[in-house]
Formats: C-alpha cells, structure tokens, sequence
C-alpha cells in the first residue's frame, strides 16, 4: 500500500537525515519527500510518501514518532485529505501535433510555462491520478524530461475517518 | 558569572550529580581535561582505549542505575566509542557520551583527527547534538541527560567543537527542561490494565517473561508481588536475568536459544504469555510463527516501537512497568481469587517439566567443566556478586548456572552481543559499587578483546575478579561449527594464546590458574581474598564442552538439542533407581 505520511519536525540541522536514515537504515524505499517551513519558523513539514504493508508503515510511524525532533506524524491513510504534487514536463511534439498537446494541457489545466524552438515545458499540479493521467496522455508526443516535487497533503477540515 | 565552555561543562556534571567520568584525552579536549585537573568533586578514570571508557560508563551505569558518563577526543577517540554506544543503545542504557570536535569553522574541511561522528552514532543513539555556540551547551547537556535517563533509557552523544569548549559566556543552570516532542508514557491505559486483568483471570496455563525494562523501571519488587500473588511462573530473557529471583520456585530461567527445556516448553504450551520489558528478540522467539502458538499474548512497554515489532500482540500496553505493574496489583487484588487452587495443575505440570530435564553437564573429575566453574563462582559468591560476561558460550554458562536473585547484578551484552564488553563493565561496576565482589565471567577469545583495562584496574586498585573459561577456542562459534559445518573448524582455533597468569602479573595485577576441577574452588577463594588489585584466573575448562539446550537458528523454540552424554548418563542413573 502506498502511504502519504505527514510529519512535524523541528526546524534543526540534522533532522532530515534523521527522518530519511530512519527509512534507508530498515530498508524502506522513499517515494517521494518534500520538506517546507510550517506558519511557526521554528517548525518544518515533511510530506513522505513511502510503499509497504500495514505492519510496516506502523512500524515506520512508530519509529518516527519516537525520534526526538519530531513532534507529529500523520499518516493519511487514516484521514480525509486532500493531496497535490506539481510537475514540471518538458515535451516536444512535432509540428502537426503542437495543437493537440496544448489543447490536452488546457484540458488538465496545465500551464505553459517556457517555451522554445523545439519544446514547451508544462507546469501541471494535481492528485496522483491525475499527473498519472496526463502523463500517460502525452507520453506519445514525446517528453523529454520532466521534475516532480513531490506530493504534499492537507487533511480536511473535521471529517477524520474512524480508525478501523 | 562568565564561564569557559569547558567549566560550563564541568559544571553542568556536577549539577547533574555526576561523579565518575571515564575518558581518555586529546587534542581538542585538551581544555576540558586542564579544567579537570584541579577539580574535587569530579572523578575522572583514564581508561587505555575509548571502547573501554564506554564499556566501563555502561558497567556503571547498569550496576548503579544511574547516567553513565564518558569523555573522549574528536576523530579516532570518537570514532572507537561507537561499539560501546551501540552496545548501550541495543540494551537500553542510560550513558551520555562527550565527543570533542575540531572548531566549528573547520568541521567539513577534514581536519586533523576530525570525524563526523554525530552522523556516525545518529542511528545508534536515543538522540545527539552537535553544539555550535557556547550559549547552548548548558541546556544541551540538561537535555541530553533528561534524553538519556527518561522514557526508554539509551545514550546521548554531544560532540563539542573546540571553539565552543573555549568560548565564554555567562553562566545558568536550566532548572527545566521542556522539550515539547518529546514526552514518553509513563501511565498505562487504565482499560487496557483491566483488560490484562482479566485475562490473567481468564487464563489456565499463564507464564510471565520478563526483560531488561523490568530492571531499568525498577520494578522488581512488583513484578515478583504479581507472580507470587497470582501464581504465574516467570521465564526471564537474557537481560532481565535478575528482575525476578532466579532461586525462587516460580522462577524458569531463562528462555530462548539456550533457554532451559522448562521455560521454552511452558511458553510454548502456555494460554497466555505477559511480555513485560521485552522486545521478542530472535534469540528469544525462534520462528516467530510458532513462537507460544498457543497463548495470548500481552505486552508491557514504554516504547511503542517495542509493540507488535517481531510477534503479534493480543493486548498492548504502553507504559512505564512499575507504573503499569501497580496498577495491574491493585485492579488484581479487588479479585480476591483464589490463586493457588487454580493454578494448581499449571504449576505440577511446569514442575514436571523442570523434573524432566533439569539444567545439567556432565561432570568430570580429571577436565574442568566450564558449567562447574560457574557453579562454583555462583557457591563461593553466594550469589551475591555482581557478573559481567563476555559474549560467547562464556555468556550463556554464566547466564544458565548462576542464580541471580536480585536486579542490576547481571551485566552482559544482550543485544548487540559484543565482545570485549564484560571487562571494562566489570571495572565501571566496581567503582560504582566498591564494597560489591565484582567477576567477569570471561572467555578466552573476548578477555583479549580489552585485556589492555588490566592497567586501568591496577592503577585504580579495583578487584575485579577475572574468571577466564579457557578453552583456547571461540567457543561458540566452535560449537556451531561442530553442529552444522561438519566440523569444519575455520579460523576458530586460537592456538596461540598468551600465559593469562603471566600477562596478569606484567599488568601488576594477580594471575591464577586451575587445571583440575579440585583447584577450582580454592583458586576462586584465593581471589576473593585480594582487595586491592585485579586477579585474572585461567580456568583450562574442557574445549568439547558445548551450552545445551540449543535451538538450531530459525526453529521453534521447543526443538531443542541436548546434550546427548547427559541424556545417556541420566538414563542409566534412572534406570540404576528403579
């Protein structure tokens, strides 16, 4: 199962090789990982996203509970949320294509951001599904690169789910 | 009152009611040692390697309850405590360790004997600082040791830049300390106590296991309240040896690999087994799927991680165990059940089992048994001493043949199983407690791993009492050897082994020897009439002994090998009775 796990830390140098060697030093694979500031500088926001069974993402939470500068972990398997990642592409579709690709961007709301002689770098944010979506969608016009920042996530206001 | 970072250091040590140290100099700790130098109320033992220093700070502190406390130089000085910190933090020892650090404006440049050693001790400590302005230092040095000695004790590291050791600020002692992510559990789930209550009720077939976190909350007097009121035999693991009198009749000893036949065929027969203070270590649980197939099981433990980590668990309880063993008595004791009538036919049953296999050796009278050096350390002590072992077949005689009645008397290298560790824990033990008859249980192979210790013993007069099992071998992995490589004996055999009577007396230190088994127990007595030095005793033991029972790796806990002399021998004497 894929796991989108928030977790409040301390703003220290230090703590993200504390969080990350927690994962590599068990084996665990980081999917993605995006670190921010919170509204209290002395706070920092990591969004991991990780892949493993239920014992082991307990575990992980555990064990990332118990390190010392971090204050909160949530694992949103649990919660209503809502989650973005943004990405950036660059494609490069051919002469007779172009129209259909930014029409397809318009339609999943991406934006043109850059453009040059031969590619147009895409700005899309979204769900997972969606970013998978339109990447598959305009795999065939052909990407040349493209940079995720990795997923972020929010819980919705009041509507936590039971915990089974 | 302005002070440099090396007083602040001082300080900050005595305020915490720290009064032994063990370190070894260097370069950039050069000023903290000058600082110490005139300094009364603080007590440094120069040990000959870190490793020592650490080992000696984790000795001291599991024999005393208290922080243990070491103080070591940047680069190679740092980098030799990291087996001793994770020897401690595998067991869950309170320690906090003082590395030295090049100045902070050199950190990263690879510097003359620097080492980035918070990187290296980060998955290895409760937690670790690296301080970069003398302001901080006291309220790290507050931190770390409220880190290291709450919750689930472990060690702290605090690696000290040179320029911070040498800055200058005003001086205050933070009364508090407050660290908002970190609060551990101590109260238990009220529930979930009624709950475990009632299913002790519920049980027929109980057995309790109970760890190392029994004697870190010392909560040894409850636990001993809750088995004898209810009647629930006990099985100890290897780091709770201690936690619950080993001579008492619900004791098992110890279960697991080299557990005895009894302990390992109750928890496996067992309705209901009470983890308390344990974390279901592979040594303990053998194939974790059959492991007490038939119980329930409850578990007792501050650390959350400790819970459902290798086995599945019935009921958890996350709590302090003294807190939670309290609680538990009194919800228990409102039952006024009749405990013995019902647990009646357990207890025959488990007396049964004891009366079957026994723990046993084949004595001889021309070879020393190793067993029977144990036997006779546990005679002459009267099981009053404290032991530290090596690790190896040293570790398990001592763990199955002396009887360890009371907490913080066995120390020994559970977790990260490091040899080299007994000797200089035996010396942090002895300076913990001088008026304490302190052995190390030794091998042949681990004594030589800090055999250099003898000097800090000597010079410290400390009479720390050496049994060394000689068996001029590796002994356990020999053993293995012997069972699952054909006999194979590669690079197990140490066919060159130094004159440990001989190597004792160029220490200074007193050197005996016992080649017979009649020589035992008068060379025993010989050392503990030395006061005021170390005796290392060389014990030429029998190199084909082997620990029995054994669990082949990955089995159940229940099939166990014997020793087969033993079996035959006892047959033959069964059937001269009949």
């Amino acid at each position: 199962m894929r796991h989108t796990i928030s977790v409040l830390v301390e703003n220290k140098f230090g703590v993200l090789s504390r969080v990350s060697g927690l994962f590599s030093g068990r084996g665990f694979n980081i999917e993605s990982l995006s670190v921010g500031e919170t509204i209290d500088p002395d706070v920092s926001l990591m969004t991991i996203v990780t892949i493993g069974d239920d014992q082991i993402v307990e575990q992980i939470t555990k064990q990332l509970n118990k390190l010392i500068d971090v204050i909160k972990v949530v694992d949103y398997m649990d919660v209503d949320h809502v989650e973005r990642e943004l990405v950036l592409i660059k494609a490069a579709p051919k002469k007779n294509d172009k129209t259909e690709f930014l029409k397809l961007t318009e339609i999943f709301r991406g934006k043109i951001i850059d453009s040059g002689a031969t590619s147009f770098t895409v700005e899309i944010t979204g769900d997972e599904k969606k970013i998978a979506a339109f990447i598959e969608l305009i795999k065939p016009f052909g990407i040349k690169e493209f940079v995720r920042t990795g997923k972020v996530a929010i819980a919705r206001e009041g509507l936590k789910k039971a915990k089974q | 009152m302005r002070k440099s970072g090396a007083e602040i250091l001082i300080e900050c040590l005595k305020k915490e009611g720290v009064k032994h140290i063990f370190g070894y100099p260097g370069g950039v700790v050069l000023n903290i040692f000058d600082a110490l130098y005139d300094e009364k109320g603080l007590e440094l033992f120069l040990t000959r390697h870190e490793q020592g220093a650490i080992h000696a700070a984790d000795g001291y502190a599991r024999a005393s309850g208290k922080v243990g406390v070491a103080l070591v130089t940047s680069g190679p000085g740092a980098t030799n405590t990291v087996t001793g910190i994770a020897t401690a933090s595998m067991d869950s020892i309170p320690m906090v360790v003082f590395s030295g650090q090049v100045p902070t404006m050199l950190i990263g440049n690879d510097a003359f004997q620097e080492a980035d050693i918070v990187g290296m001790t980060r998955p290895c400590t409760k937690h670790n600082y690296l301080v970069k302005d003398v302001k901080d230092l006291a309220q790290t040095i507050r931190e770390a040791f409220h880190i290291a000695s709450t919750g689930r004790p472990g060690p702290v590291l605090i690696d000290l830049p040179k320029d911070v050791t040498t800055g200058m600020t005003e001086f205050k002692w933070p009364e508090k300390v407050n660290i908002r992510s970190y609060s551990p559990t101590y109260q238990g789930n009220k529930y979930m106590i009624k709950q475990a209550a009632q299913m002790i009720l519920k049980s027929k077939k109980p057995v309790i296991m109970a760890g190392g976190g029994v004697i870190l909350s010392e909560a040894s007097k409850e636990l001993t309240e809750l088995a004898e009121m209810t009647k629930i035999p006990v099985t100890n693991t290897l780091m709770g040896l201690g936690s619950f009198p080993g001579s008492a009749d619900l004791s098992l000893g110890m279960l697991g690999m080299h557990g005895t036949f009894y302990a390992n065929t109750a928890v496996q027969n067992a309705d209901l087994l009470i983890g308390i203070g344990v974390r279901f270590d592979d040594r303990v649980t053998g194939k974790t799927d059959t492991f007490a197939r038939n119980a329930k099981i409850i578990q007792i433990d501050i650390d959350p991680t400790s819970i459902r980590k290798n086995v599945p668990v019935d009921l958890p309880v996350v709590g302090d165990i003294k807190h939670v063993l309290k609680d538990l008595l009194k919800v228990l004791k409102d039952e006024k059940e009749q405990w013995g009538a019902i647990r009646k036919s357990w207890l025959n049953q488990v007396d049964a089992w004891k009366k079957e296999r026994p723990l046993t050796y084949n004595f001889d009278k021309k070879i020393i048994k190793p067993e029977f050096v144990v036997e006779k350390i546990h005679k002459v002590t009267k099981g009053d001493a404290i032991i530290c072992t090596e690790v190896g077949q040293n570790q398990m005689w001592a763990a199955q043949f002396y009887k360890y009645d009371k907490p913080r008397h066995w120390l020994s290298s559970g977790g990260l199983g490091t040899m080299g560790y007994g000797f200089p824990a035996a010396i942090g033990a002895q300076i913990a407690c001088p008026n304490k008859v302190v052995f190390d249980i030794a091998g042949d192979g681990s004594i030589q791993m800090n055999i250099q210790e003898l000097a800090t013993a000597v010079i410290n007069k400390l009479p720390v009492k050496v049994a060394i099992l000689n068996n001029r071998f590796l002994g356990m992995v020999r053993q293995w050897q012997e069972l699952f490589f054909k006999e194979r004996y590669s690079h197990t055999g140490l066919d060159v082994t130094p004159d440990f009577v001989k190597v004792a007396e160029a220490y200074g230190a007193v050197g005996l020897r016992a080649t017979t088994p009649d020589e035992v127990e008068p060379v025993l007595r010989e050392s503990l009439k030395i006061k005021d030095r170390p005796v290392f005793m060389d014990f030429e033991v029998d190199w084909k002994s082997k620990v029995f029972p054994m669990v082949p790796a990955g089995a159940a806990i229940d099939e166990m090998i014997f020793d087969e002399e033993v079996k035959e021998k006892s047959k033959k004497k069964l059937k001269a009775v009949k």
